[in-house]
């Protein structure tokens, strides 16, 4: 185990960390606002989906890009309209935008590619690739700081998008009038409404917001880590965010490093395969598998404490006396 | 003379079949603080929401200052200077007071900037009306009095000159009380008006300058409050003459029936609630429990009635009742604190709420089955003995008036003749009517030699029918008084001052 090993270990660490985050950060936006959302693994699988089909058909990375967002945001409006506007059951809710999304890539994959509910490769035009940062090419050949730079400065651009956009959450959250309002619908909704402020739209602003996030988790795993869609491919990511976002109690930066973790997991599971382990010898593929999820468990019943969630989440807003 | 403050014409609302507000017409004048009773249900609290765009009136007129307005939601009415204080505090827990006010008002996109202006201006209103607060303490660790400064400063920071306050004083000690209404004389000082809703009727006496009365969704009245008096308020209130006074004679204690020594209960959280408390009752008199709520009561009468947990020490009952198993104090009856989460199943029968915890009792089934027809007579028999309105076993409870449901539960576990009675908040949201007959049960069953234990927050209540006052503070009894105690020896200890402190 060199140094090019824990490189690699650490890139793909980063990679597999990426749509986690993106997809937890989509559920703060819309859990804080007191919306939860089971639903973030269907819009994950619903815009990668989307975004690979479009890559394919249209050939513009940006385009397919633009269309996956859409997709996604269409999933989550359709959430805000049963639990915002028609105060029906939040996780019912989600639980059917899954399935939506499981069966209708599937059977539109089918229709449009005829491979089984899989998408063709996506041309080098409708995908993205790296996007090196500023000199990482120029510290090449240096010493631990090459490669160290170029696992960091030379990633798909969602990378960077993503953990961006962990500052930017924490600063929209405590620094905006936005977010002051956001944390306050999940809280305490009749505050917000006494205040002359419209909880609804505050809500489906929230959920506009996790749209448009999970849009980018599902284009990161199709378009940019994968070249192409496969059935499933989002594969519990959605469920592990969520896992992520109560680990981290509803807090972005938090957020990060749970992810991370569970980034970390997903990356050692093609690296423990086949090895011989101390004392246990070799790890069947499966345990390895199973991993993050016995983690999950452990940690969500041990060792993260009490984790308090908005007060308001899974609720509809009405207007009573 | 200058225009009202407010006046509204002809205000008519209707919820589905239920007419709450029927042609009221009030006029509120400019610096002056404006007093609405009534009974719950009366209708007060949808007119003050109307007035806050809550509700839009299906029919009537406001005017703000002489001019007619339409007020269609809350942010309407704050820009016609129109605050209000809600019974239950519209503020965000985890957020500091600052946030709460700036909440809706931030003055920009980013905090930063409006934080500092809004910083300096509430500085000036504490300064201004005597309203001091913490700006950067955590709601959620504020005790109920300061939570209200909070609404208050929050309506003023939107520019409120009409402060609507929806039944302030129910979660005051007596001395926090005295504070708001200073509070409320200096807004009345400064021209601001101010419209109390309240049930209390000594302190509409006490710090209003005229009240409405209000029935049945109709306004009856409107007088000048040095102009009128306590009783003839209480009646219009009720439509009848209520006796306000509790008759009766003196105690007669003999055995102790209860005993409670030594106990301490600590919560989940590893917080201690009560702190080794001890105390006995005597059949044949209520003890009376003071205290603002949340001081350990609600934890007391669990460990009693044998449903809470108990860290140390002993409840002991002296009752010859027959050991049950399914009772976990036979001999022992316990009217809840609150009747909604403990004391019914709302969704319910009147019926088949009767028997709720003594269903397994021989008179009301055998084996598996229950007798409907015996539990149907029982209901229908302390439906006439109580009055409960509509004498319906068959009306889900939801369906009751606060106080008909509360009888209910009275009913219920008086009924099961019980050597020891212990009841929380037996008022608590009652009619002035229905308070009445409760206070009058509850004194017969004391004649006829019953133990009581009474806990409640409203001191009045306390006063009027214990024959022993016990007050209650952080989870300890701070010491005992008799019913002849004055307000303010029960406020003080209700406060935490030991006697002995008090007068150092």
């Amino acid at each position: 185990m060199d140094f090019g090993f824990w490189i690699s270990f650490f890139d793909s660490t980063l990679r597999s960390a990426t749509p986690l985050l993106l997809a937890c950060l989509a559920g703060l936006y819309s859990e804080r606002s007191g919306v939860f959302d089971i639903g973030l693994e269907g819009k994950i699988l619903a815009s990668a989906f989307a975004g690979a089909a479009a890559g394919v058909l249209i050939g513009d990375a940006y385009i397919a890009l633009f269309i996956a967002v859409m997709v996604s945001v269409f999933f989550a409006l359709i959430h805000g309209v049963a639990c915002i506007t028609f105060r029906g059951n939040q996780i019912v809710s989600g639980v059917a935008i899954n399935f939506l999304a499981a069966g209708l890539t599937a059977v539109i994959g089918n229709a449009l590619f005829s491979m089984g509910g899989r998408t063709p490769q996506i041309p080098e035009d409708g995908r993205f690739r790296e996007f090196p940062l500023f000199f990482a090419d120029r510290l090449e050949g240096v010493p631990v700081i090459g490669p160290l730079a170029d696992v960091l400065l030379n990633q798909p651009s969602f990378v960077y998008m993503a953990f961006l956009a962990v500052p930017f959450t924490w600063y929209v959250l405590f620094r905006t009038r936005f977010g002051l309002r956001l944390r306050a619908v999940g809280e305490n909704p009749a505050a917000v409404d006494t205040a002359g402020i419209s909880v609804i739209r505050l809500r489906y602003q929230a959920v506009i917001c996790c749209g448009i996030l999970c849009g980018l988790a599902g284009a990161t795993l199709s378009m940019a880590l994968n070249a192409g869609f496969v059935n499933n491919m989002s594969a519990g990511r959605g469920f592990i965010a969520l896992a992520a976002l109560i680990f981290a109690k509803w807090r972005p930066v938090q957020a990060m490093f749970a992810c991370l973790l569970f980034g970390f997991l997903d990356a050692s599971e093609a690296r423990l395969q086949g090895r011989e382990l101390w004392l246990v010898g070799e790890v069947p593929v499966q345990f390895i598998q199973a991993l993050p999820y016995v983690l999950v468990v452990v940690l969500l019943a041990g060792f993260i404490g009490k984790a308090r969630a908005p007060k308001a989440g899974g609720v509809a807003y009405v207007k009573e006396r | 003379m200058t225009a009202p403050a407010i006046e509204l014409k002809g205000i008519s609302k209707s919820f589905g079949p239920v007419h709450a507000n029927k042609d009221i017409d009030l006029r509120v004048e400019k610096g002056t603080i404006h007093g609405i009773i009534g009974e719950n249900g009366a209708g007060k609290s949808t007119l003050m929401s109307i007035l806050y765009g809550f509700y839009e009136a299906d029919a009537g007129t406001i005017a703000v200052d002489g001019t007619v307005v339409k007020i269609k939601n809350s942010d309407q009415a704050i820009a016609l200077g129109i605050g209000m204080v809600h019974q239950h505090f519209m503020l965000v827990e985890p957020f500091t007071v600052l946030e709460n006010i700036m909440l809706g008002a931030e003055g920009g996109a980013f905090l930063n900037k409006g934080r500092a202006a809004a910083r300096k201006e509430l500085e000036r209103l504490e300064r201004e009306f005597e309203l001091h607060v913490d700006l950067d303490a955590v709601v959620d660790d504020l005790p109920v009095g300061l939570q209200q400064r909070v609404e208050i400063l929050k309506a003023l920071y939107r520019g409120a000159e009409i402060l609507i306050l929806d039944e302030p004083t129910g979660v005051l000690t007596p001395d926090e009380a005295d504070h708001l209404f200073r509070i409320l004389g200096q807004l009345k000082a400064q021209g601001k008006t101010v419209m109390m809703i309240t049930h209390k009727l000594r302190e509409i006496m006490a710090i209003t300058d005229d009240v409405s009365v209000m029935r049945q969704g109709e306004m009856v009245a409107t007088r000048q409050t040095a102009h009128t008096s306590v009783d003839e308020l209480a009646e219009l209130m009720v439509g009848r003459h209520v006796l306000l006074r509790v008759d009766k004679g003196p105690a007669n204690p003999g055995a102790v029936k209860l005993s409670v020594s030594g106990l301490t209960v600590v919560d989940e959280l590893g917080v201690t609630r009560l702190k080794n408390v001890s105390f006995d009752v005597r059949q044949g008199e209520i003890v009376g429990i003071a205290g603002v709520s949340g001081n350990g009561q609600s934890e007391l009468l669990e460990a009693i009635a044998g449903i809470g947990p108990i860290a140390s020490g002993e409840v002991h009952l002296d009752c010859d009742a027959e050991d049950t198993p399914w009772r976990p104090r036979p001999g022992l009856g316990h009217v809840p604190e609150d009747r909604h989460k403990m004391g019914l199943v709302t969704k319910f029968q009147a019926r088949e709420n009767t028997i709720l915890g003594y269903q397994r009792e021989a008179k009301f089934g055998q084996g598996m089955f229950l007798d409907r027809a015996a539990i149907l007579e029982t209901t229908k028999a302390e439906m006439e003995r109580y009055d409960v309105r509509p004498p319906d076993p068959y009306l889900k409870a939801a369906n009751f008036s606060g106080g008909n449901q509360q009888k209910i539960v009275i009913a219920r576990e008086i009924e099961q003749d019980p050597d020891v009675l212990i009841v929380g908040q037996p008022t608590r949201g009652v009619d002035v009517g229905a308070i009445e007959a409760i206070h009058r049960r509850l004194i017969e069953l004391r004649d006829s030699g019953k133990a009581i234990l009474l806990v409640s927050v409203e001191l009045d209540e306390i006063r009027a029918l214990s024959d022993r006052i016990l007050v209650m503070f952080a989870g300890e009894i701070m010491g005992e008084l008799p019913p002849t105690a004055t307000e303010r020896e029960v406020g003080l200890l209700m406060s935490g001052v030991r006697a002995e402190e008090a007068a150092e």
